[in-house]
């Protein structure tokens, strides 16, 4: 157990160099790092949010919300198709929490509207399952003429997993705007999003870019009431829209809008050239500026709205036509605002509704305070440790403590290599790791004390102490690890932190505290050719 | 310089024979840490319950508890909880999950952050949790625990002999116990983290029985007659040394991260500290006596061949601090 081969030293030596190594960048700034030759490594290690101060923003898609959307285009699609000649008779047509629903006045015309609904039904393609057999509506017709169009489970999960994947795509285009460091964007689950963004003082303002919708609607004014009578008199095919500026008044507008937030093709914060006050400019595509234009054209003199989120956020009055394909949004912006609609806009619309789910916000301040708490403590256990093991063990506790420096480096330098993020707990995780890392040394001194006082001689002892607790240190390792990887798997963030630290020190602390001291020891035993042990 | 001894040469401490004191102590805390469970409960964090938790400082300028209390009052967000941490600069609102699903747990926060304004007082802390990502964390918590012990047991099956898996189990469920007794003591607050050092501690236990049962192991092939009681304690006492020290390097570590590693840290130590005591205890006093319950060598060597031990260990003189014999 004593004897290294020259290789196997010099490799023990050498994965020892490569952790200070990849561990030493931590130790300088950004801008010293960038003045060193490339070849160096430069990575330094990722901070948690906990640590660098963040929002984690679990987002779920409003299943409910998405689905009542769907059902009311799904029962115009279904009005325009029964209307096509020869015209279906119906009634009663309606949307049900799942689906839509109507009476067919002719129950001789069951056929026919199975013919007409059917291509409805909707076949996704591109399943996960392969062969595309998901339909998103259940067809059921009654022989007494009653026809229900209901949304199924496969079809609802596969469009809600579509809408996980644009959401995600719309999120990172927004966030990126903002010029923030690294946001991390990722799926979770089947129909959640977690967002996390190191580093950003505001987290409402995060939320606000993050989750609306910024569906944008244009659509000619039908007219205007106030709120309180809006649930009374409401014109046939319209839509009601509460203005934003003011609650109290409701606008009736036609419920087909006249464009959409897809005819964009840019739009930037400026200022109103006469009052100065903050705006949105936007540009239209070619096919919007034209639609836009006829649409101007036809209706000078009325008014039209600008809708956000089912918000009315100002109705201009056609004074000209539109031609040019540009114009304004105004409506009492701050310039915070405007921009931050502007992004939107260029963004695009989130597919369907986001509710946060879950949500912690850490101040860069509070930050700070935990990573030099952390260093502190780190500091203190390992010089308590060393001192510790010194007063018990002498030399050999010294050697010992030689390897838990050693193990220091080498799981900040793995932790660093790996870029995994370091957390707080994931800092206790490494100070507590320490503990357990002189474990195994304790171990081996107290068989080589049990293996001298039987008797043996010098070599004999070490060589058995070490060779006899090798197996309960695997033991012992192996245990720590089982817990560990439940930790990784049940936490999330921090936890989650702490078990990888505690894995990634399992692992480095069977390497330090076995080979390195069995190393040290045995060149210290060549070398000065002890007489006794001094334990 | 002389190196310092914790635990003497060849102790023979009779740990089988404390069982009269032993057991007694442990039934009490199991039986009072349910208890406690039972009637005060744990105070179960946001992770679990769901609800909103700030942290708010006022800028290094005191906080007037009253104030913040008479203002926070004034929006009826039913039960609030408002303690003033670390110093009087800082303090932690917790405010318990709102009727009225997802959303009206958001709304929350901006009416508190509405109702103290945004510039007397900075935000450094937020945590919002929804009631079904509470309960998603509730239940995969308990699975992670569920997972851990069906993993341990799994391994020293494999390892050991089933009864070792079992009493491996049965100290680190009683430690398990303690540490949620431990919770429903001292009101610490209940989270994720608290389940990380209860996982942690469930390892480390067995970490140290481990170790024991190696012995155990050990001291049974070699000494193939000698009674169960004595194998016991000759293990426990050998290793003993070794249980104390390594509990001493932990505590060291824990104690550092107690004292300065903040107050983010701090209940998540404490209780970490309580379940290595706990570990600790247990491994020498449970974990191995427990095992002469399950027969691990055929009843008739315990008696009738109890002159062959001397024989065994004779041959080789001074091998094994021979265990007092018992009376």
């Amino acid at each position: 157990m004593l004897h290294f081969s020259r290789w196997k030293t010099l490799g023990i030596w050498a994965v020892i160099a490569l952790g200070v190594l990849l561990c030493l960048p931590n130790f300088f700034s950004r801008e010293t790092l960038d003045r060193l030759p490339n070849w160096l490594p430069k990575h330094q290690m990722v901070l948690g949010l906990d640590l660098q101060g963040g929002v984690y923003l679990l987002y779920e898609v409003d299943r409910q919300d998405y689905l009542q959307k769907r059902l009311r285009s799904l029962s115009g699609e279904v009005r325009g198709a029964l209307l096509q000649e020869p015209r279906i008779g119906y009634s009663n047509l309606r949307e049900t929490p799942n689906g839509v629903q109507l009476r067919l006045r002719d129950a001789s015309q069951v056929e026919l509207a199975r013919q007409r609904l059917t291509p409805l039904r909707n076949p996704l393609s591109g399943s996960l399952l392969g062969g595309g057999g998901v339909e998103e509506f259940d067809l059921n017709i009654s022989n007494d003429g009653v026809v229900n169009l209901a949304a199924s489970e496969a079809g609802l999960n596969q469009r809600v997993s579509q809408i996980v994947s644009q959401s995600i795509e719309v999120i990172e285009r927004r966030i990126n705007q903002l010029g923030t460091v690294e946001p991390s964007i990722q799926r979770q689950g089947q129909d959640r999003i977690l967002v996390e963004v190191p580093g950003l003082g505001d987290p409402a303002r995060l939320k606000n870019l993050v989750g609306q919708t910024a569906q944008l609607t244009f659509h000619l004014v039908q007219s205007q009431v106030a709120t309180a009578q809006a649930q009374t008199s409401r014109p046939p095919n319209s839509l009601p829209f509460v203005s934003q500026e003011n609650p109290a008044q409701t606008y009736f507008v036609d419920a087909a809008p006249l464009l959409t937030g897809d005819d964009l093709a840019d739009a930037q914060a400026s200022f109103d050239q006469r009052t100065n006050e903050p705006l949105v400019s936007f540009r239209l595509n070619s096919s919007g500026a034209q639609k836009f234009g006829r649409v101007t054209q036809q209706n000078v003199g009325k008014p039209f709205a600008i809708v956000l989120d089912e918000k009315v956020i100002s109705a201009p009055v056609i004074r000209e036509p539109i031609l040019g394909g540009s114009g304004q949004i105004s409506g009492s912006f701050t310039a915070q605002t405007a921009n931050d609609l502007a992004i939107l806009l260029r963004a695009g619309s989130l597919p369907a509704k986001l509710t946060v789910v879950e949500e912690r916000t850490i101040g860069p301040s509070l930050g700070a305070d935990s990573i030099r708490a952390g260093i502190i403590a780190c500091v203190v256990a390992t010089v308590a440790i060393a001192v510790f093991m010194i007063l018990c063990y002498g030399l050999l506790g010294f050697f010992a403590d030689i390897a838990l420096i050693a193990n220091n480096a080498l799981m900040i330098g793995i932790l660093t290599a790996m870029q995994a993020t370091l957390t707080l707990p994931g800092i206790a995780g490494i100070v507590l790791t320490m503990g357990m890392a002189v474990d195994a040394n304790v171990l081996i001194y107290e068989r080589i004390r049990e293996e001298r006082m039987e008797g043996k001689s010098v070599i004999q002892a070490l060589d058995a102490g070490f060779r006899r607790a090798f197996a309960t240190i695997i033991d012992s390792h192996l245990t720590a690890l089982i817990a560990a990887i439940a930790l990784f798997w049940l936490g999330s963030g921090p936890v989650r932190g702490f078990a990888v630290t505690m894995a990634i020190g399992i692992v480095s602390t069977l390497f330090t505290s076995y080979l390195v001291t069995r190393l040290i020891v045995a060149s210290w035993a060549r070398y000065s050719r002890p007489k006794t042990i001094p334990l | 310089m002389k190196p310092l001894r914790l635990v003497p040469d060849g102790t023979t401490y009779p740990f089988m024979k404390w069982a009269k004191v032993r057991t007694p102590i442990s039934l009490l805390l199991i039986v009072v840490s349910f208890a406690l469970f039972f009637t005060v409960g744990v105070n179960s964090g946001i992770d679990f319950k769901g609800g909103t938790v700030m942290e708010v400082g006022g800028h290094s300028q005191p906080i007037d508890i009253a104030e913040v209390r008479s203002k926070l009052d004034a929006l009826e967000l039913g039960e609030v909880q408002i303690q003033s941490i670390g110093n009087s600069n800082e303090v932690l609102i917790r405010v318990a999950t709102q009727p009225g699903g997802d959303e009206a747990q958001q709304q929350v926060v901006q009416k508190v952050r509405a109702a103290l304004g945004e510039t007397d007082y900075d935000y450094r802390r937020v945590e919002v949790v929804g009631p079904r990502v509470s309960g998603e964390l509730a239940w995969t918590g308990t699975l992670a625990v569920l997972f851990t012990i069906a993993g341990i047991m799994a391994y020293i099956w494999i390892r050991f002999e089933w009864q070792f898996g079992l009493a491996a189990v049965a100290t680190l469920v009683h430690d398990a116990i303690l540490m949620i007794g431990f919770f429903a003591l001292t009101q610490i607050d209940f989270n994720l983290q608290s389940l990380a050092a209860i996982l942690t501690v469930i390892g480390y236990s067995l970490n140290d029985t481990v170790v024991i049962f190696d012995r155990i192991r050990e001291i049974l092939r070699r000494y193939k007659q000698m009674p169960m009681s004595d194998v016991i304690d000759l293990a426990t006492n050998q290793t003993l040394a070794r249980t104390i020290m390594t509990s001493l390097t932990i505590l060291l570590a824990l104690v550092s991260l107690y004292l300065f590693g903040g107050p983010v840290v701090r209940s998540f130590t404490a209780s970490m500290i309580w379940g290595i005591v706990v570990a600790t205890a247990s491994s020498i006093f449970i974990g191995g006596p427990i095992l002469i319950y399950f027969n691990l060598r055929p009843e008739k060597t315990d008696a009738a061949v109890k002159p062959a031990v001397k024989g065994g260990s004779a041959s080789k003189p001074g091998a094994v601090p021979t265990p007092a014999p018992r009376g």
